[in-house]
């Protein structure tokens, strides 16, 4: 009744004098507040029942004011009025979280092994993604460097890409554009050269640029400056490349001869590039001056020749131009010149435009030949991402699902913490405790685990990676995930649990829900379906892998050496190998030819032959061969004969692939003419032999049609072959050939090749999307069955009475076993139901991308989700099995 | 020799709450010192006075019975101990003490 009274006077007070009114009971001391604001209302309704309604208002204002003086304000009991210490507190939650993960053993060793686990792939994953996007970036002005390139539509093959430019576009970028570029730089192609250092010979890969390049690129510069390249004859060591020749020496001033041909002086040594950028590999870099001085026909014919593209430029903007900009200001700069000349309609036509692509694009979307911009590395920068992101969502889930199992069972802990007077509060701030303790227990881990696999994470990857420990932001989304992670995992028992109502839980009244286990199971589904989906994405992947590996190769890789024949040192000298090689006694075979057998380096067109469509537009690999190179290789023919030797006509044969006459639909290819017009010279080839298609290219595409020739128009052999007799080994092999090598050629290193190896870098791409697939495969699995055992031992264990009067009643251990295991057939046969699909669907588009490639037989799905359900079983039983043998006596004594 | 602290609003309050007879509590004192003095008494004021009163053990209170015109707060009555009594008597002797001290022609100029 006096509750009723007081609210109906309290309302008659004005809103200002409530508020007032609040602010005095918040702050006064309690033990006093209640008889003073009785005065303050006696006075307030006093002075408004005798009429001075805005006397009584100010009065309550002056007093209220009056009164918040500091001998009234919650003086004497501010201690007194927070019953708990909070350092107490804390302590105390700190102490009851490490003791509920020490007597619950398997739980936390589940729940932080997985955490632990997934927050380390998640991390390791992370490092690759930042390191990928951050490729290039050691160039100080990343962000304005990029390449020239031209793009234009051939009538013919559609539109094209060309990297290789025409040195007049060079001289004309260089003259006008002042406005648009800071830094023009003309490089040649990166390519292999001998460098000589006294005794020293070394094999290393080079470009010649102009001297503006080291700037540009921001080299790092240990001795000497970046403007090392102004004098003509002047080399730019990198740091490695330094040490191999001069060792610790400072190799300034002292001479490096390149390809036994060119003596230069080393004008500065750099820091190696980084292995995340585009030049890592350049060891050394050179004037392009020079090149354009020792290659004489580069004055001669190319300079002011628009059609012979054979040059890279590099260019740098200036700041405050963007890309954009600067293609619309150079697009023209080809065909104004062209346009009109004479010889050039036909380039004309392909109305080639200038651009520039980017640095920042380079690694992840670079563009083809066809003007296509792959789309394969940001495919995969993606499903990385994702896998990673999944691998930690998978390990976050078990940790939900583990700490809500076990937190049911702590009903009766809330009942009694309540009882004796716990507030809801302190519950709350409990349970968040346990799960923060766990979550950075767990990091900690992992962040152990990370540093002690990241060099074997970058060996795998082919990354140097290192732990970006001083990275701010590295820092704020650890912690942001341990906020995130800990919150979501601790919030259902903290606010949940807290929430029951003490006399229920105690009386055993109390029930959790029938569908308190439904989001769990949601989870466990969802955990499931990746883990099956990853497993049929790794089959299908590994067959791919499989079907491509078992092709028909049509030569024989065993054995093979390969020397690339980059210096004038091997001209001539292909007799002398033979007798060299032939005496050591441990060689089969020895030949030369055009690019390696693991490649197709040249092609051409301006064929005939009988039958021949004029519509039909022909493009063949064309490699020139000695007589001994089919034997060598071990080519396997299908018709005619291989190249002689004894008959001098055969320098007028050809010898092609089946691909090939099969283009030419030649019914009986063998002695067949086919005829190779170059320049209006008319060229006759007879062919002698038909071979066995050989693997030469990509062994996911159709083999190319590719001719053989002893005397061909696109110049000579460029490689060294060297078979090795059967049988012996190649460590005592090798030995024997340098030393006859070195006979032959003493100035060259002996550099050399395996084709086998060679070969099998052709698979390297796939074989790393397997080894990411099975690893995240096999871990997702790892963690869904770590939480399924952690469930299942949680639910075995809640229900131990009812297993013992089961057994009392005379059910079998199969029962009891049936009874617990099909609570979780069921999740993973759903997952099953919708993993199967996606994978479908996915698997699908990724074998689309390969001509050459295996079909998605219905086994796999079978295969993968009998294995899902397998290892589920395998794991669940373990809990049920043991639930099932207990003693019936003993389980229903327990409690 | 400072035997009892009384401030001049604390004996003000003090008489007060004798005056009133066990009907003193915050308001009636309040409309009391208004009423007999004339000076307005602010809530701040009275209530640090009364309980600096309790504090020194010159007063003591009690609680008492809820009222409708308070809307159900309750009313602290105030009594005066037998020290608050010493007090009192003190403070008047001095006061009396120092007036018997004063010179004669003194007061007859201040009553002219």
């Amino acid at each position: 009744m006096l509750e009723k009274l007081k609210t109906v006077e309290m309302k008659n007070v004005s809103w200002f004098g409530q508020l007032l009114l609040f602010l005095f009971r918040h702050f006064v001391d309690p033990r006093i507040r209640d008889h003073i604001e009785g005065d303050l209302l006696e006075q307030y309704f006093h002075l408004r029942s005798s009429g001075k309604k805005s006397r009584a208002e100010r009065r309550l204002i002056v007093d209220i004011f009056s009164l918040l003086r500091p001998s009234l304000i919650r003086r004497i009991s501010f201690k007194k009025s927070l019953p708990h210490n909070v350092n107490a507190m804390m302590k105390n939650n700190l102490k009851i979280a490490f003791r509920n993960l020490k007597w619950n053993t398997v739980s936390s060793i589940i729940n932080i092994g997985g955490l632990t686990v997934g927050i380390a792939v998640a991390l390791l994953i992370g490092f690759w993604v930042y390191d990928e996007t951050r490729f290039n970036t050691f160039h100080a002005n990343y962000a304005r460097i990029g390449r020239v390139l031209l793009k234009g539509t051939d009538s013919r093959d559609g539109p094209f890409i060309s990297s290789s430019l025409p040195f007049p576009l060079a001289t004309e970028l260089q003259s006008g554009y002042d406005s648009v570029f800071k830094h023009i730089v003309r490089s040649s192609w990166t390519q292999d050269y001998i460098l000589t250092a006294g005794e020293k010979k070394l094999s290393r890969k080079g470009n010649f640029i102009d001297p503006d390049g080291p700037e540009m690129l921001s080299l790092k510069m240990l001795k000497g400056s970046r403007a090392g390249l102004s004098d003509l004859h002047s080399i730019m060591l990198s740091e490695s490349s330094a040490r191999a020749l001069f060792a610790e020496a400072d190799p300034r001033g002292r001479t490096v001869t390149i390809n036994n041909k060119t003596a230069v002086k080393v004008t500065g040594v750099y820091e190696d590039l980084p292995l995340n950028t585009e030049f890592n590999y350049i060891q050394f870099f050179s004037p392009w001056d020079l090149w354009v001085r020792e290659n004489d026909w580069i004055l001669e014919r190319a300079a002011t020749n628009w059609m012979n593209h054979f040059l890279r430029i590099y260019c740098e903007l200036k700041p405050g131009v963007s890309f954009h900009t600067a293609d619309g200001t150079i697009a023209d700069a080809e065909i104004k010149h062209i346009k009109g000349l004479e010889n050039y309609a036909e380039q004309t036509a392909r109305n080639p435009k200038v651009f520039i692509h980017p640095m920042k694009d380079w690694h992840l979307s670079p563009i083809d030949r066809k003007a296509i911009t792959d789309p394969k590395p940001m495919r995969m920068l993606r499903i990385v991402t994702i896998t990673g992101l999944f691998v930690l969502l998978l390990a976050c889930i078990n940790f939900m699902n583990l700490s809500t199992a076990r937190s049911e069972k702590r009903a009766k802990e809330v009942g009694i913490r309540k009882t004796i007077g716990s507030r809801r509060s302190q519950l709350i701030a409990q349970f968040f405790a346990e799960s923060f303790i766990v979550v950075i227990l767990s990091f900690m881990l992992a962040c152990l685990l990370a540093v002690i696999t990241l060099p074997m994470f970058n060996g795998l990857t082919g990354k140097n990676i290192i732990v970006p420990w001083s990275n701010i932001y590295f820092w704020f989304s650890c912690t942001g995930f341990i906020v995130i992670t800990g919150l979501i995992a601790g919030s259902y028992p903290a606010f949940y649990l807290s929430s029951f109502r003490p006399i229920k839980v105690l009386k055993g009244t109390f029930r959790v829900g029938r569908f308190a286990a439904v989001p769990r199971k949601m989870l466990v589904v969802l955990q499931f379906t990746f883990s099956i989906a990853l497993i049929i994405c790794t089959l299908v992947i590994y067959r791919q892998l499989q079907h491509a590996k078992s092709r028909p190769v049509g030569y024989d890789r065993e054995g093979l050496i390969m020397v690339d024949m980059r210096s004038e040192d091997f001209e001539g000298k292909y007799q002398l190998f033979r007798s060299e090689f032939f005496k050591t006694g441990v060689v089969a075979g020895v030949s030369e030819s055009r690019g390696m057998a693991t490649e197709v380096v040249s092609g051409n067109s301006g064929f005939g032959w009988k039958g021949k469509d004029p519509d039909n537009m022909e493009s063949f690999g064309t490699l020139p061969v000695t007589h001994e190179h089919g034997q060598t290789i071990g080519w396997q023919f299908v018709g005619g004969r291989d190249f002689s030797a004894a008959n001098i006509s055969d320098s007028f044969g050809v010898v092609i692939n089946e691909a090939a006459a099969h283009f030419m639909e030649l019914k009986n290819p063998v002695g067949e003419i086919i005829t190779w017009k170059n320049q209006d010279q008319l060229y006759t080839y007879t062919i002698l032999g038909v071979i066995r298609d050989a693997v030469m290219e990509s062994p996911y595409k159709p083999v190319e049609p590719t001719l053989f020739f002893i005397k061909a128009l696109n110049g000579g052999v460029s490689c060294l072959n060297i078979r090795v007799k059967p049988g012996i080994a190649l460590s005592k092999a090798l030995p024997a050939i340098e030393e006859a090598f070195k006979k032959v050629v003493p100035a060259v290193p002996f550099e050399y090749k395996f084709a086998d190896e060679e070969y099998a870098m052709k698979f390297a791409a796939e074989e790393y999307v397997a080894n990411l697939a099975t690893f995240s495969g096999l871990l997702a699995v790892f963690i869904s069955c770590l939480g399924l055992f952690g469930l299942a031992s949680y639910i075995a264990e809640q229900r131990t009475k009812e297993i013992g009067i089961r057994k009392v009643l005379g059910a079998s251990v199969f029962n009891v076993w049936r009874l617990l295991s099909k609570e979780f057939v069921m999740p993973v046969f759903i997952s099953f139901l919708i993993a199967a699909p996606v994978a479908y669907y996915f698997m699908a588009g990724w074998l689309q991308d390969y001509q050459y490639r295996t079909n998605l037989s219905w086994w796999i799905f079978i295969a993968a989700g009998s294995g899902a359900l397998t290892i589920t079983l395998l794991t669940v039983s373990f809990q049920s099995v043991k639930a099932a043998l207990a003693n019936p006596v003993k389980s229903l004594r327990t409690e | 020799m400072k035997k009892f602290q009384l401030g001049e609003f604390e004996e003000v309050v003090l008489l007060v709450i004798g005056i009133l007879q066990g009907e003193a509590y915050g308001f009636a004192i309040k409309l009391e010192i208004e009423k007999r003095l004339s000076r307005t008494v602010s809530m701040g004021a009275l209530h640090t006075a009364l309980l600096r009163l309790e504090e020194k053990g010159y007063a003591k209170s009690f609680a008492g019975e809820q009222t409708m015109e308070r809307a159900g707060r309750p009313r602290r009555y105030f009594e005066i101990t037998a020290l608050g009594k010493k007090a009192w008597e003190y403070t008047r002797a001095s006061r009396e003490e120092l007036w018997k001290a004063l010179p004669g022609n003194l007061w007859n100029v201040g009553k002219a």
